[in-house]
């Protein structure tokens, strides 16, 4: 329990992510089975399911302390944390003696057993809790008392630092790390185990990449050698298709099976060993819907219901890896179309689907597709040499991506703060504003776009023209235009202006423009309508 | 009674009896100042009084020029139809409770203030009152200080921490006042020489000549540079985390001592790689013993967080209510 402890503080109070992993490496090589798969459990933001709800936590908590019932709500508003908020008030009352139990033993003692417990004897062992603990292992039993642990940590974290604790590839344990499993000893010890034939089967192939076309694609000789796609607006995902089971691989070479449990059923109908790349999409009406659709998606444990329905996804294939248990990656690619389009004609489910062909006479007839691109809601084309294989990587020549032009607007710097890392000491962290009335209403931060020269000009600026300084914040004159390129743009509530961009980068300082020649927020959202309306 | 003896106007709280403002943030004839934090003491007007003790650091802040009155400490002057006194307020060097009486009622205005043991400056005094003006800046039960010693063992241990890898230690802190604190507190922890940032030298100079003992220091710039100052203690204020000035100090590990460190939201948020927890404001649990301790029926409130105070002190049989006041919400003017 105190190691754990002193693991989850030491990953807490630090925002290196070497730092990080070399804490959690370390402590998953030696720590006993038991307490290493509550540990793997935890950090990897499973939860344990919820013992007593918050609200008669905080009855409880008013009630040991003394303090008004409305005074507990104020306050764990103004904390953001039930969990740190219990510890902020009991830590005066602790008797401050570490527990010395074992972690797995200590869950199980501690946590587990409430869940048995009438509500008299809940409020008891929990209040005891409260006043023995030391504050850090008291912050620790709330975080688990009320839900996970959220340290910071990604599950990609946990299982590199798994990776390196059993020299194993990072698939192999992210493999381990899906689906059921109990965080026990035999768990813990198999994760350490040498990697078996079935779960090599289950790792991803290597992503092949596309170019980014950026002379004339003219120069990429007869049109006809080429085989010409939608660049699809949605993530990437290889698709493993085994007897037993489906497997989805993000790009980062995460499972995320399990956020799209309506794939998963529907792989189902397609001959076993099979592996197919394609695009995960928003999908709806039979059209693509704008990428923030899927956003809704991403990141989640476990998908309801509602969501199921209010955001449904398809899958559009664009390339087959593996027909039959065989690699296939070395056929040129209008034989993997063929196999890919014969695989897919073997399902009627309409939530698996093949990426179509542009057909065009001249790059000219292209060009002018691509333009309508944004309309179709897809990010431009894919052009793909009929003979390339499936490679490794970023390769030029065989696999080009022909984007849109970006979106733009003009907008004023508003804020800056220094860099990381080399450019620590440079103001290079901007905030940009469009105007709301006479009002700069912040629209998006943006990094990059700037050459290391205009960088060290613009630093010199803002040193001279702060108004205010929040900690390392500046907030500078409204003076400087920037041209922002985006890719997206989409309605957000957590953002004041009520947009959010994707990908936003600087294109261009306007140093020709004023601050009152920059856009304005109702331009911004026109913006944002003429693309998800 | 009528008429409350200190109002807040336009140009601050004003005692109509005794004709002169405590704290005004507008120039005024006649201004009563209880500390020396830029929020407090504004420049322009004509004639200032303070505590003996506050007198060169205001001179500092409001030019060398300026009119300052000293009233001695619990000494009662007159003013117009009042008694005024100044009784330390325990904040910083020279913060003073102003204590105005007119025959029928006593109110103490107590600027800021705090409790907790501070080697650098008069330690609190309870001024028995019926009316008491707090501050409020950390009125929430959450907030309540670990001992400052505690605070000034780990400021040390994470220096020597930092030493043992070769790395400079920045600790971030308002350069009035929390700074000269801390030096006091490490006097006992160490015989090494601290390092300033150039907007602490003047100020702790001041305490030294008010005879307040603290660890040896040095200005950064008198310190050669070509060992990125690894193994040594920078107190710095807020304002330089993240500027050029940095540049000098290789790998540094950087800190902030702050009440709001108390909160692990604002330790992450603040991007610096710890927080340690040490106010010159008072916490809840004192804010509370003091209204008992003075005796006050009524209490008013001014910067901070007023609403849940005042409510919970009604609760508790108080008269209470906010004043509006121009004074920093964070605490953080130095
Ligand atoms: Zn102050
Ligand atoms: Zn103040």
């Amino acid at each position: 329990m105190e190691r754990f402890s002193r693991l989850f503080h030491g990953l807490d109070s630090t925002t290196a992510t070497n730092r990080k992993l070399a804490l959690m490496r370390d402590y998953f090589r030696d720590v006993p089975a038991a307490d290493g798969a509550w540990a793997v459990y935890l950090l990897a933001g499973r939860r344990l399911k919820r013992l007593i709800g918050p609200s008669r936590l905080q009855d409880w908590l008013a009630e040991t302390t003394g303090l008004p019932r409305w005074l507990i709500t104020e306050t764990r508003e103004h904390v953001g944390d039930l969990a740190e908020t219990i510890t902020l008030l009991m830590d005066a009352d602790t008797s401050g003696e570490p527990d010395p139990r074992a972690l797995h033993q200590w869950i199980d003692e501690q946590l587990l057993c409430l869940r048995d417990d009438d509500e008299v004897t809940q409020r008891d062992r929990v209040v005891a809790a409260w006043r023995a603990l030391p504050p850090d292992q008291c912050f620790l039993f709330n975080k688990l008392l009320t839900g996970g642990l959220r340290v910071g940590v990604s599950q990609t974290l946990v299982e590199r630092a798994l990776a390196e604790a059993t020299a194993l590839p990072r698939t192999v344990i992210a493999g381990r790390l899906t689906g059921q499993w109990q965080p026990d000893e035999a768990f813990y010890r198999g994760l350490f185990e040498p990697a078996s034939h079935d779960e090599d089967a289950s790792r991803p192939y290597p992503f092949f990449l596309a170019h980014p076309l950026e002379e004339s694609a003219a120069t990429l000789g007869a049109v006809d050698d080429w085989l010409v796609e939608w660049k699809w607006d949605g993530i990437r995902a290889q698709m493993l298709v085994h007897r037993d089971d489906v497997i989805l691989w993000s790009r980062g070479e995460e499972v995320i099976t399990a956020q799209f449990p309506e794939l998963r059923e529907a792989a189902v109908s397609l001959p076993a060993g099979t592996t197919l790349d394609g695009e995960i999409v928003a999908w709806r009406d039979g059209q693509v819907q704008p990428f923030f659709q899927l956003q809704r998606r991403l990141g989640r444990k476990r998908v309801g219901r509602q969501l199921l329905r209010e955001a449904p996804v398809a899958y559009i294939a664009f390339d087959q890896l593996e027909a039959e248990d065989t690699d296939c990656r070395d056929r040129p690619q209008w034989q993997r179309r063929e196999s890919l389009a014969a695989t897919i004609d073997t399902t009627a489910d309409e939530r698996l689907m093949l990426s179509p062909l542009v057909a065009a006479r001249d790059w000219q007839e292209l060009d002018s597709q691509r333009a309508a691109a944004r309309e179709n809601r897809v990010e431009g084309l894919m052009i793909k040499h009929r003979e390339a294989a499936y490679g490794v990587g970023r390769r030029k020549g065989a696999w080009w991506k022909w984007k849109i032009e970006p979106l733009t607007v003009d907008a004023v710097l508003i804020y800056a703060q220094p860099g990381h890392g080399r450019r620590a000491n440079l103001y290079t962290d901007y905030t940009f504003g469009v105007w709301h009335g006479d009002e700069l209403i912040p629209l998006t931060k943006a990094y990059s776009g700037l050459n290391d020269s205009e960088i060290r000009r613009l630093d010199h600026w803002i040193r001279r023209h702060t108004r205010e300084r929040y900690g390392p914040v500046r907030a500078v004159e409204p003076a400087q235009v920037f041209e922002l390129a985006f890719e997206g743009i989409q309605p957000s509530s957590r953002h004041k202006s009520g947009l959010a961009l994707r990908f936003p980068r600087i294109a261009r300082w306007r140093e020709d423009l004023g601050s009152h020649d920059a856009d304005t927020l109702a331009q911004a959202r026109e913006l944002a309508d003429g693309i998800a309306g | 009674m009528g008429q409350d003896l200190i109002e807040p106007t336009e140009h601050g709280l004003y005692c109509a009896a005794g004709d002169f403002y405590i704290d005004p943030w507008r120039p005024v004839e006649r201004a009563v100042v209880t500390h020396a934090h830029a929020d407090h003491a504004r420049p322009g007007s004509h004639r200032y009084y303070a505590a003996p003790s506050s007198i060169p650091l205001l001179k500092k802040r409001l030019g060398a020029d300026t009119r300052i009155e000293p009233l001695h400490w619990q000494h009662r002057y007159r003013f117009g139809d009042c008694e005024v006194s100044l009784h330390p307020a325990g904040h910083i060097l020279g913060s003073a409770q102003v204590r105005v009486g007119d025959g029928h009622r006593v109110w103490v205005a107590s600027g800021d203030f705090k409790r907790g043991d501070d080697p650098s400056c008069e330690p609190f005094e309870v001024v028995p009152c019926d009316t008491f003006i707090s501050e409020a800046t950390f009125a929430l039960p959450a907030y309540r200080w670990p001992a400052p010693g505690d605070t000034a063992q780990a400021i040390h241990d994470w220096w020597q921490t930092n030493a043992a890898e070769g790395r400079a230690s920045v600790l971030f802190t308002y350069a009035l006042g929390k700074a000269q604190r801390i030096l006091a507190a490490l006097r006992w922890l160490t015989p090494d020489t601290v390092y300033l940032h150039g907007a602490a030298v003047p100020l702790t100079r001041i305490y030294r000549q008010a005879g307040i003992a603290m660890a040896p220091t040095a200005p950064v710039s008198e310190r050669d540079s070509s060992d990125g100052f690894a193994g040594e203690l920078v107190i710095a204020p807020p304002s330089a985390h993240g500027s050029q000035w940095m540049r000098r100090f290789r790998r540094p590990s950087t800190a902030f001592a702050s009440g709001w460190m108390r909160i692990r939201g604002n330790r992450r948020r603040r991007g610096f790689d710890r927080g340690f927890v040490l106010s010159d404001h008072a916490d809840w649990p004192d804010l509370l013993r003091t209204f008992a301790e003075t005796g006050a029926q009524r209490i008013l409130t001014t910067h901070g967080r007023a609403d849940e105070l005042v409510a919970y002190l009604r609760e508790q049989g108080y008269r209470a209510s906010p004043l509006a006041t121009a004074y920093s919400e964070t605490g953080e003017a130095d």
